[in-house]
């Protein structure tokens, strides 16, 4: 393979692993520490790119829309978590997949009642929509490398969010022992709500930032969160380090399994995972 | 398994009386549409096997099902029907080694991680079957003609009609469940349900659990393949959309919502979800918000399934 073709291979496949840790590091510190299997987890990035789409219209700058995203996205989670999600807690998992299955089914509709049902797209923010020319015919859209810094920064970010802050302290506390973090006078339901709202965020501005290179389409949720639980349970269950390899792996077992089988390019992803946990059935990061 | 309660075992006669009688009064559309209903409670009954009994929870149960839809369409010829028996033998082995060769790998693992990896095997399959051209790819294949049943030149019933394709169905949903009630009464079906509660001590005590849930894993296939074989009789056409992890889901949705580990949980849930959707599809365009919004209901307010709502007599 040239080198060029296979550098933009790379970083296609980097950048899609990404924007995949966004959603899944989520999804995996939701189960982690809450113990929630939620499939309503795509529906939170379907609705991130659907309000990129909105709010860029009501404002043209695509950064004011991405940081009000953000902050609707945060009230959504807490109001979910203290609507419906406090209720789960002590509930066997396969009723919280019933539930969350239900959620699915109204954000869907919730969707197209508010935007319809046609596919819709959203423009590259002003300043970054060129490419950089890497030989005389090839080039790279400048716009996916600040999606793979954003999202690098933001891993990064929760890094030392969860291992270097009072806050994370807490997190991880709670995830160990919930009894022994509320007779400490932790208040536990408000660290639940603020896990919960923080991993509703990570999904939406995955979907916000996705929106300008994929189109905003019905379903888009449903597609992401399947793969999302592909890397989550590779990566190992609640293991955000793990969900950051797991998501580079899958991102780019991804990008060059359509370019080198193409016949078989849907199955590549599932083969690897089903490798890997006959392998190491806890995942790669897991606890056994 | 214990007996049920009096007002559930009523209630089931009184099921099976109305179903019986049923094309008798009713119109096509809904005679068929209780035979799509009756379909998708075997599938669901034997889903209901492995979550339920034996604490197996599947996400990709669609894999024995659309295969054995696909193996029907493969011994249909192109403008004759299949024969009966072959073609069902046909279905159900399929389903039957495809089971076994993912039950081999897939039961090395538990919990969630079982979860994910009947996925994976489950969008392996889905994906194969999409982008292969000789099954029809995305757009699947028609099948022209129903199968035929002939005996020395006698058919007991004809396939093409939609009463005689009601009674078949309503038959073999019989069959499935007394098959799984005689099941899990015996000593085999006593051995599951102690794996499903320890499979630890189960262990110690001498027993292969592992070929025991192998052996459940492999019937819920046949049993999968038995309502994939149907549907694909049924509906004239074969897609990959029956092996999607939309159908597995489904399937589960329908388990949990009538109940884990109950006899009649999986005919309930098939049911109630099949009424339900057909209900809200009459009210409004947008009946998923009114679907969903029942779902996540029913989860917080009726805590076991509903099942549970004809279980009032055991309380107290």
């Amino acid at each position: 393979m040239d080198p060029v073709i296979f550098l933009i291979q790379v970083l296609n496949g980097v950048q899609y692993g990404l924007l995949l840790f966004l959603v899944a590091s989520g999804l995996t510190l939701i189960f982690g520490i809450m113990g929630i299997i939620n499939l309503a987890h795509g529906s939170f990035y379907m609705i991130g790119a659907y309000l990129a789409f909105s709010l860029t219209r009501l404002h043209g700058n695509f950064w004011v829309a991405l940081a009000a995203g953000v902050v609707i996205a945060v009230a959504i989670g807490a109001a979910l978590e203290w609507l419906v999600m406090r209720f789960l807690y002590q509930r066997d998992h396969l009723y919280q997949v019933l539930l969350t299955y239900g959620l699915i089914l109204i954000f869907e509709e919730l969707r197209s009642l508010v935007w319809g049902d046609d596919v819709h797209g959203v423009a590259v923010p002003q300043g970054l929509d060129f490419s950089i020319p890497l030989t005389d015919n090839l080039s790279y859209q400048t716009y996916r490398l600040v999606i793979s810094a954003i999202c690098l920064a933001i891993a990064f970010g929760m890094y030392w969010l969860i291992q270097r802050t009072r806050l994370g302290m807490m997190i991880r506390a709670g995830a160990v022992n919930r009894e022994m973090v509320q007779s400490l006078g932790i208040d536990i339901g408000l660290l639940y709500r603020l896990v919960f709202a923080l991993g509703v965020a990570l999904a939406a501005l995955a979907g916000m930032l996705a929106a300008p290179v994929s189109s905003v389409f019905p379903g888009m949720g449903n597609q992401v969160l399947i793969i999302s639980f592909v890397v989550v349970v590779i990566g190992g269950i609640g293991s955000v380090k793990g969900a950051l390899v797991a998501a580079i792996a899958i991102g780019l077992a991804d990008t060059f399994g359509k370019v080198l089988v193409p016949q078989i390019a849907g199955m590549v992803v599932y083969l690897l995972m089903a490798a890997i946990l006959l392998w190491r059935p806890q995942g790669i990061f897991g606890k056994a | 398994m214990d007996t049920q309660p009096r007002s559930l075992q009523i209630l089931l006669i009184a099921g099976l009386v109305a179903l019986a009688a049923f094309p008798l009064v009713g119109e096509k559309f809904y005679i068929q549409f209780i035979t799509k209903i009756m379909i998708t409670a075997m599938f669901a009954m034997s889903l209901d096997l492995l979550v339920g009994y034996t604490g197996l929870v599947s996400l990709g149960h669609a894999l024995p099902f659309g295969l054995a839809a696909y193996a029907l369409m493969f011994v249909t010829p192109e403008n004759g029907a299949a024969g009966l028996w072959r073609s069902l033998a046909a279905a159900a082995g399929v389903a039957g080694i495809a089971s076994l060769v993912v039950g081999l790998l897939v039961l090395r693992t538990s919990g969630i991680y079982f979860i994910m990896v009947t996925l994976a095997f489950g969008q392996m399959a889905y994906f194969y079957v999409h982008d292969s051209s000789y099954l029809g790819g995305s757009d699947g294949k028609y099948i022209y003609v129903r199968p035929v049943l002939e005996i020395a030149g006698w058919q007991p019933f004809n396939l093409e009609n939609h009463v005689d394709f009601y009674y078949v169905a309503l038959a073999l949903m019989a069959f499935v469940y007394v098959t799984l009630r005689v099941l899990l009464a015996s000593p085999f079906g006593r051995v599951i349900a102690a794996i499903k509660e320890n499979e630890h001590r189960m262990q110690m005590l001498g027993f292969a659990t592992f070929r025991y849930k192998l052996v459940c894993f492999v019937l819920a296939g046949m049993l999968a393949g038995l309502a994939g074989w149907l549907t694909a009789a049924h509906d004239g056409l074969v897609n990959p959309e029956m092996l999607s992890w939309h159908q597995s889901g489904q399937l589960l949705m329908m388990v949990i919502l009538g109940g884990m580990g109950t006899p009649s949980g999986p005919i309930l849930g098939a049911a109630a979800l099949k009424l339900l959707e057909l209900g809200f599809q009459g009210v409004t365009k947008h009946w998923q918000l009114l679907l969903g919004g029942f779902i996540v209901l029913s989860v917080l307010l009726i805590p076991r399934g509903l099942a549970q709502l004809f279980e009032w007599r055991r309380r107290g």
